[in-house]
C-alpha cells in the first residue's frame, strides 16, 4: 500500500489522460474509460440541472393551492419531464456510468473495460436517447406521467408519446451495454491476486446493478415498444376498447422499473461502502454479507414488482405475495445499514466532506427504506398509495440515497479524476445545505401524503397549503444545495490545490496510481495480495 | 393563506380508526429504527473521532450480530406483513349486507347512482351506520376512487367493475379525490361525500328527483334495445332466459363454467362472442357504444332484479342449455377446486 507523506507536496504528473490527446475528436472518439466516464459526467449533469429546473417550477406551482402559475396540461408535462429526465436520464446511468465507468477498471487493475468501443457505444446512444428526449420537450413536451400509464398514455393524450418511448429505449439500450461491460470486465479482468472475497464493495454493487440492467431493460423496451405500438396501430394489447388490458401494462412497465429502482440505489450503497470504509479507517464490518446483500436485493428485486398494484385491481391474495417479498427486500438493505454503522465502531472517524455525505446517506435512506416498509405493508398502502407520501418516500430513497451517495461518491474521486482538490470548506456547506434543504423539502411531503394529498394534483384543497410552502422553501434550500458545488468543482479545475495520488490515504487500486491517471491506467499488472479495506496496517491517515 | 397545519386527516369511517393505529405502530417503528441509528453515527463520530494518540481497531465483523439484525427485522416485517395483509383483506371485501350504489367515472367527473334512482355528480351521500358498497367502473383511463376520510381507495378501471366499500361513522363533507393520473383536469376530478344520519339519508332519497328505480329504468332500456325478443323466458328463445341468472354458475359452450356476476353480465353485452353460453349460437350483435355505463348498471340491477323476484329459477327452465338441479353442485365443485379459468375467489371482479 502506498504512504503518502506529507511533507512533500504533491505535483501533477507531467502526462495523463487528459492531456494525453486535445482536440474535440480526441474526446468524441476516444475509446478510454476515464473519458468517457467524463462524456457521462457532463451530459449528466446537464440532465441533472434540467430535470431540477421542472421540479423548481412544479414546487413553484405548488405554493398556493390554486393553479395558477400554469395551465394544466404544463404542469402536467413537468412532472412528467422531471420524471423521465431524472429517473431515465439522471439517475439510472448516474453513479455506474460516470463513478462506475472511472473507477471499476481501476479498481480491478485493469487497462479498460472489456469492451471499449461497446462503452463508448454506450454513451452515443444514450446521447440519441436524450436527442430524442430533449425533441419531445421542443415540440411541446408529453404529459403521461413517467409511469406512462394506459389507456391514458395510449389513447386520450396528444402528445408525443412514441417518441418519448423511442428516447427512453436508447437510454436503456446505453444501460444495457454498460451492464453488459462492467460484468464481463469483472469476470475476466480482475488483476492477478485479486479473488472475489478481495473485491472492493464498489465492485460487488455495481456488478450486481448490472445483472439487473442486463435482464430488466429488455423488458422496459419491449414495453415501451408495444405501448408505441398501441399508440399508433391500436394493436389491442393494453386499451380496453380494442380488447386490451391496462393493468398488462402495469405489470409489463413494474417489471422492469421496480428493479430499475433497485439500479437506480445499488451503486449507491456501493459508494457508500467505499466513503465509510476510508474515513472510519476501517476494514468494512461483515464483508461478505455486504457484498452478498448487493445480490440478494438484485435477485429479491425481480420479484416485488405488483407492490406498486395493491389498488390497482389485482388479485388480493398475489397482493399478499407481493407484499410478502418486498418485506423480504428490506431484509438486505438493513444488513447494509446495521453493517456500515458497525464499521464506523472504534474506528477513527474524520468528518471530511464525503464522510458527511456518507453519513447523510445511511440516515435518509433508512428512512426512506423504512417508509418503503410501510407503503409495502398492504392495509397501509391502500391509503397512502398514489398520494404524496409515496413521492416522499421515493425520494427519501433516490435524492436522500442516491443523489447524496453520488455527490460523496464525487467529492471522494474528485482528485482521482481531475488531480485536484475540491475546497474543503465550501464543499463542507454545501453538503449540510443540502441535508437540511432535503428534509425540509420532502419530510412536509409525508404528512401531506397521510392527510390524503394525491400525487400530480396542479391545484389541491386550501388546507394542505401550509405543507406545501414549507416543501416550497426547502427546495429553495436545497437548488442552492446543489449549484455550490457546480460552483466550486468547476473553480478547482483551475484553482484547486494538487491532489497527489492518495490524498485519503485510501485502500483500492485506484488510489495507487497518479492523479489523474496515466492513459492506459498501470505501468505495470498489479499484483493483490490482501483483502479490501486493509486500514490499520501501514495506510496512513487521513491529513 | 390561513395557517392550518393538520397532521392527521379526518376519521370518518370505521377502518380509519384500524388504518391509524397500524400507521401509529409503523411511525412507532420507523422512528425508533431511525433515531437507533442516527444516534449510535453521533456516537461514534464523537467517541471514535479521529485522534493523533489512537489508531482505528480492525474488526471483521460477527456472525452472530448478522444473525441477530437478519433475524429480528425479518421478525418485526413479518409482524407488519400479517397485520398490512388482515387489514387489506377487511378493506377489500365488502360485506354481504351493504347499501349498494353505483360509480363512472369520466374525464374529469364522478357519477353516482343510487338503486332508487337517484343521481349525483361529483357528490355521493351516504348515510352512517352501515356498510355501503361502491361498484366503480370508467367510461375512458384508468381513475381512482379516494376518500382519506375513510381510508379507502380503488383504482377505477375501464373495463371491469371494481368495488371499494366502507361504513360511514361520521355525519359531515369529506373530500374524494381521484388519485390516479388521469390527464389535463386531474386535479380537478375532485367531489364531496356527504355523510348523513340514516334519517337524513331518507329525506334525502325522498327528496331526490328520480325517473324510477334503477332496476325499472334497466327494464325500459331492455325493452328499447330489443333484448327481450331473445332473451324470453320460453323453450323458443334464441338467447338464454335471464331469469334467476345472476349470481349463479353459467356453462360455456367450450365447456368452462363461469359465474353469472357484474363483469360477465356486461362483457356479454358488449362484447357477446367472448362467452358463449353452451346450446346457443353466437348471433348477438354487441351493443358497444350503444349503452353507456350508467344504462350496462340499469340493465345489471334488472337482470339482478330478475334474481330476486324467482326464488326458484331452476324449475323455471325452458331451454336445454341451462342446468339441471344435479348439474349445480358438481359446477360449484369444480369452481372451488378452480380448475378453470373462470374467476378465482378472492379475485376483484
Amino acid at each position: 500500500m502506498s504512504t503518502v507523506t506529507t511533507t512533500v507536496k504533491p505535483v501533477m504528473p507531467a502526462k495523463h489522460y487528459l492531456n494525453d490527446n486535445y482536440g474535440i475528436r480526441s474526446w468524441l472518439l476516444t475509446k478510454d474509460h476515464k473519458r468517457i466516464a467524463i462524456l457521462y459526467l457532463v451530459s449528466l449533469t446537464f440532465f441533472f440541472f434540467l430535470g431540477g429546473i421542472f421540479a423548481a417550477l412544479i414546487r413553484l406551482e405548488l405554493l398556493t393551492p390554486q393553479g395558477d402559475l400554469f395551465q394544466s396540461d404544463t404542469y402536467n408535462k413537468l412532472f412528467t419531464m422531471h420524471g423521465v429526465n431524472m429517473v431515465f436520464f439522471f439517475l439510472v446511468p448516474s453513479v455506474p456510468a460516470t463513478l462506475g465507468n472511472f473507477v471499476l477498471p481501476l479498481m480491478v487493475g485493469a487497462k479498460d473495460l472489456a469492451f471499449p468501443k461497446i462503452n463508448l457505444l454506450s454513451w452515443y446512444i444514450y446521447m440519441v436517447g436524450a436527442f430524442f428526449s430533449l425533441a419531445t420537450m421542443v415540440s411541446g413536451g408529453v404529459d403521461t406521467g413517467w409511469t406512462f400509464y394506459t389507456p391514458l398514455s395510449s389513447g386520450y393524450l396528444r402528445t408525443h408519446v412514441a417518441l418519448m418511448a423511442v428516447g427512453i429505449i436508447m437510454a436503456g439500450f446505453s444501460s444495457i451495454f454498460t451492464g453488459l461491460n462492467f460484468i464481463v470486465t469483472v469476470h475476466r479482468m480482475r488483476a492477478p491476486g485479486l479473488t472475489w472475497g478481495r473485491l472492493p464493495l464498489f465492485v460487488w454493487s455495481n456488478y450486481a446493478t448490472s445483472l439487473i440492467m442486463i435482464l430488466a431493460t429488455p423488458v422496459l423496451a419491449i414495453t415501451l415498444i408495444l405501448l408505441a405500438l398501441e399508440t399508433v396501430f391500436h394493436i389491442g394489447v393494453f386499451d380496453p376498447k380494442y380488447g386490451g388490458d391496462p393493468v398488462l401494462f402495469q405489470h409489463m412497465f413494474w417489471f422492469y422499473s421496480h428493479p430499475a429502482v433497485y439500479i437506480m440505489i445499488l451503486p449507491g450503497m456501493g459508494v457508500i461502502s467505499e466513503l465509510i470504509t476510508c474515513f472510519s479507517r476501517k476494514r468494512v464490518f461483515g464483508y461478505s454479507f455486504v457484498a452478498f446483500s448487493s445480490i440478494a436485493i438484485a435477485v429479491f428485486g425481480f420479484l416485488v414488482w405488483a407492490h406498486h398494484m395493491f389498488v390497482a385491481g389485482i388479485s388480493q391474495y398475489s397482493a399478499m405475495v407481493f407484499s410478502l417479498l418486498s418485506m423480504a427486500v428490506a431484509i438486505p438493505s438493513a444488513v447494509k445499514v446495521f453493517n456500515w454503522t458497525a464499521t464506523m465502531y472504534k474506528g477513527s472517524i474524520s468528518l471530511k466532506t464525503p464522510m458527511l455525505y456518507a453519513l447523510g446517506f445511511i440516515g435518509l435512506f433508512t428512512i426512506g427504506g423504512l417508509t418503503g416498509i410501510m407503503l409495502a405493508a398492504l392495509g397501509m398502502d391502500v391509503h397512502v398509495h398514489d398520494t404524496y407520501f409515496v413521492i416522499a418516500h421515493f425520494h427519501y430513497v433516490m435524492v436522500g440515497g442516491m443523489v447524496t451517495a453520488y455527490l460523496g461518491g464525487l467529492h471522494f474521486w474528485w482528485p482521482k479524476i481531475t488531480g485536484r482538490m475540491y475546497p474543503e470548506a465550501p464543499a463542507k456547506l454545501a453538503a449540510l445545505i443540502t441535508f437540511i434543504g432535503f428534509n425540509l423539502t420532502f419530510f412536509p411531503q409525508f404528512i401531506l401524503g397521510y392527510l390524503g394529498m394525491p400525487r400530480r394534483y396542479h391545484s389541491y384543497p386550501e388546507e394542505f397549503q401550509v405543507l406545501n410552502v414549507l416543501s416550497s422553501a426547502g427546495a429553495s434550500v436545497l437548488a442552492v444545495g446543489f449549484l455550490l458545488p457546480l460552483i466550486y468543482f468547476l473553480w478547482s479545475l483551475k484553482y484547486g490545490e494538487v491532489a497527489g495520488d492518495n490524498p485519503w490515504g485510501a485502500t483500492g487500486l485506484e488510489w495507487q496510481i497518479a492523479s489523474p491517471p496515466p492513459t492506459h491506467n498501470f505501468h505495470e499488472v498489479p499484483v493483490v495480495t490482501e483483502e479490501p479495506y486493509a486500514y490499520g496496517e501501514g495506510v496512513a491517515g487521513v491529513h | 393563506m390561513q395557517f392550518k397545519l393538520p397532521l392527521f386527516p379526518e376519521q370518518a369511517s370505521s377502518v380509519a380508526i384500524q388504518v391509524d393505529a397500524f400507521y401509529l405502530f409503523l411511525v412507532l417503528i420507523t422512528t425508533f429504527f431511525s433515531l437507533l441509528i442516527a444516534l449510535l453515527i453521533l456516537f461514534f463520530i464523537i467517541r471514535y473521532r479521529q485522534r493523533p494518540d489512537r489508531e482505528a481497531e480492525q474488526i471483521h465483523g460477527s456472525t452472530l450480530l448478522e444473525i441477530v439484525w437478519t433475524v429480528i427485522p425479518l421478525g418485526i416485517s413479518m409482524v407488519i406483513f400479517i397485520w398490512g395483509a388482515v387489514l387489506y383483506y377487511h378493506i377489500e371485501n365488502p360485506p354481504a349486507n351493504a347499501l349498494e350504489i353505483y360509480g363512472v367515472g369520466k374525464q374529469w367527473m364522478w357519477k353516482f347512482q343510487h338503486p332508487g334512482g337517484q343521481r349525483e355528480i361529483n357528490t355521493l351521500h351516504v348515510p352512517t351506520g352501515r356498510p355501503v358498497k361502491v361498484t366503480l367502473i370508467s367510461q375512458d383511463v384508468i381513475h381512482d376512487f379516494f376518500v382519506p376520510a375513510f381510508r379507502v381507495k380503488n383504482d377505477v378501471l375501464p373495463n371491469r367493475y371494481v368495488y371499494s366499500w366502507f361504513t360511514p361513522t361520521v355525519p359531515g363533507s369529506y373530500h374524494l379525490f381521484c388519485s390516479q393520473y388521469c390527464g389535463t383536469k386531474h386535479s380537478a376530478m375532485i367531489g364531496e361525500v356527504v355523510v348523513l344520519k340514516p334519517d337524513d339519508y331518507a329525506a334525502w332519497l325522498a327528496n331526490g328527483k328520480a325517473e324510477g328505480s334503477l332496476a325499472s329504468m334497466g327494464e325500459k332500456l331492455f325493452q328499447e334495445f330489443g333484448c327481450v325478443t331473445c332473451h324470453r323466458p320460453d323453450s323458443g328463445a334464441r338467447g338464454p332466459n335471464l331469469q334467476g341468472l345472476y349470481g349463479r354458475p353459467v356453462r360455456l359452450s367450450d365447456n368452462r363454467v363461469v359465474v353469472a356476476d357484474d363483469n360477465y353480465i356486461r362483457e356479454s353485452i358488449l362484447n357477446p362472442n367472448a362467452k358463449i353460453v353452451s346450446g346457443f349460437q353466437p348471433i348477438m350483435p354487441t351493443f358497444q357504444g350503444v349503452v353507456s355505463e350508467e344504462g350496462l348498471i340499469q340493465i345489471t340491477e334488472y337482470i339482478k332484479h330478475l334474481s330476486s323476484q324467482e326464488s326458484d329459477p331452476l324449475n323455471n327452465r325452458t331451454t336445454p342449455t341451462e342446468l339441471r338441479d344435479n348439474e349445480v353442485p358438481t359446477i360449484q365443485q369444480e369452481l372451488q377446486q378452480g380448475n378453470q379459468p373462470a374467476p378465482t375467489p378472492g379475485k376483484k371482479p
